[in-house]
């Protein structure tokens, strides 16, 4: 069975060169690709594979941090403590080197311009990435539409896309940014410095004053049980929530 | 294609030879799910078998613990890569399951049906003969919520979005129709040996 485009992942594996590399935060780098993908949706991901030279093969996913319509690929790698393909990203890729990537694969986690809103987005540490795609498009395409997005991170320092997110709201009345610092204080008055838990996601929904016609949330497994059990107690429909989890139960 | 200064971590031989293609051990147990977790009581928790809409059998909590009950150890495979080896399970084979109904299949294709409205397609043959069971308990525990408890199905010859979590039901149908993740860019049948992870993966 064949389905459409943009469901049907496009599956066959394509050389990608690495184009730059940023850091982003002490512990997350954006490395940009240079490859020609097929049409993507925001909130996709990709897979990389990585081959050592007595033919072992380490595949993983990445979301994809940059809009559909930007040329090329952005991905946002956190390092992992122990991790075998994070570790090279971090301390062996340099641009001109070579991986190999398939994608866009996903038609769950997405948002097109023409799902419109009001559209609730909540990330815990580096699972903005995915979010951070859909705002980018949002803000390209479809502006009017009234976006929250509530981001939790340990520190201020720790925001991934920080200064760009602060600087969307600074230019697009419709977007509201708010913060949440785990171990470290808050910033801005508006911002919070507790975990996202029922009460504060309460206080946060009260501030907006919209309904979400879809709910992404995104981090941590821990993170998003927390998350979507309050948003479900709050009286948020289980099945407008869709969700991306990374890690373990407790 | 080597990647200039990739080495990686190949796990031992016999570890190595457990994982399917692209696959890498992991000792945790990774959670997925397409929203929130449902919480399921025991006291409303039924398991209906349905031809279509027509239903065949059903079975209540208490009645579902009564029938036989069946343990194994098993290797998972999990599309986003991690496997998690020599996993434990007890529960219902789908052999002891349709005899205790006396069904026979009447299709060649199911649908398992979940709480959470999701679903996943399944031929039957790859259900039978001691290949698949509604598990209910892990390690010798209830199934906790986030893995899928009270019920989920358990096919661990495919990659494990074919386990369906929160299992209400079994549902056959006259084709292969696809379920969730099936009509969002995954594999219709998904077996890791062949690395069928996406629609058009051979």
């Amino acid at each position: 069975m064949t389905l459409d485009a943009p469901f049907a992942a496009q599956t066959r594996w394509q050389v990608a060169v690495i184009d730059r590399i940023i850091s982003r935060t002490p512990r997350v780098i954006s490395v940009f690709l240079r490859v020609s993908l097929g049409p993507k949706v925001a909130g996709q991901h990709v897979d990389v594979r990585l081959t050592a030279p007595d033919g072992y093969q380490a595949e993983r996913s990445y979301s994809i941090a940059s809009a559909p319509g930007t040329e090329g690929i952005e991905l946002a790698i956190e390092r992992l403590e122990d991790g075998e393909v994070s570790a090279y990203f971090h301390e062996v890729a340099r641009p001109g080197d070579t991986i190999e990537v398939r994608g866009p694969i996903g038609g769950h986690f997405i948002w097109r311009a023409e799902d419109g809103g009001p559209i609730l987005l909540i990330a815990g540490g580096s699972g903005i990435v995915p979010l951070v795609a859909i705002v980018r498009d949002w803000s390209a395409a479809e502006p009017k539409t009234p976006v929250l997005l509530a981001y939790s991170a340990r520190t201020w320092e720790e925001l991934v896309f920080r200064d760009e997110l602060l600087n969307t709201q600074a230019h697009q009345s419709n977007f509201i940014f708010i913060v949440t610092t785990t171990r470290g204080p808050r910033h801005r008055p508006e911002d919070f410095d507790r975990r996202l838990d029922q009460s504060l996601l309460r206080e946060v929904l009260a501030r907006w004053g919209r309904t979400a016609r879809d709910v992404y949330v995104c981090g941590s497994n821990v993170f998003v049980e927390a998350v979507t059990a309050g948003l479900v107690l709050e009286g948020v429909s289980p099945g407008r929530v869709r969700t991306e989890r990374f890690g373990g139960k407790n | 294609m080597t990647t200039r200064g990739f080495f990686g971590r190949r796990p031992s031989d016999d570890i190595a030879q457990r994982l399917p293609p692209g696959q890498y051990e992991t000792k945790d147990f990774p959670v997925l799910a397409k929203g929130p977790t449902p919480h399921v009581a025991l006291a409303r928790w039924r398991f209906t078998v349905n031809d279509g809409p027509r239903p065949l059998a059903s079975w209540s909590w208490p009645e579902f613990e009564a029938l036989p009950q069946t343990v194994w150890r098993r290797d998972i495979h999990c599309v986003t890569k991690w496997s998690k080896l020599d996993t434990t399970w007890r529960g219902v084979t789908i052999d002891d399951l349709l005899q205790a109904a006396d069904i026979t299949p009447p299709s060649a294709y199911l649908l398992a049906q979940s709480h959470d409205d999701y679903d996943t397609n399944l031929p039957v043959a790859d259900l039978l003969n001691g290949q698949a069971m509604i598990a209910t308990r892990f390690a010798g525990a209830p199934i906790a919520a986030e893995h899928g408890g009270p019920a989920r199905l358990l096919v661990p010859h495919l990659y494990f979005w074919k386990s369906a979590k929160w299992i209400r039901g079994l549902r056959f149908t006259a084709r292969d129709e696809a379920g969730f993740w099936e009509q969002r860019g995954y594999h219709m049948y998904g077996d890791p040996w062949r690395e069928q992870r996406y629609t058009n993966d051979p």
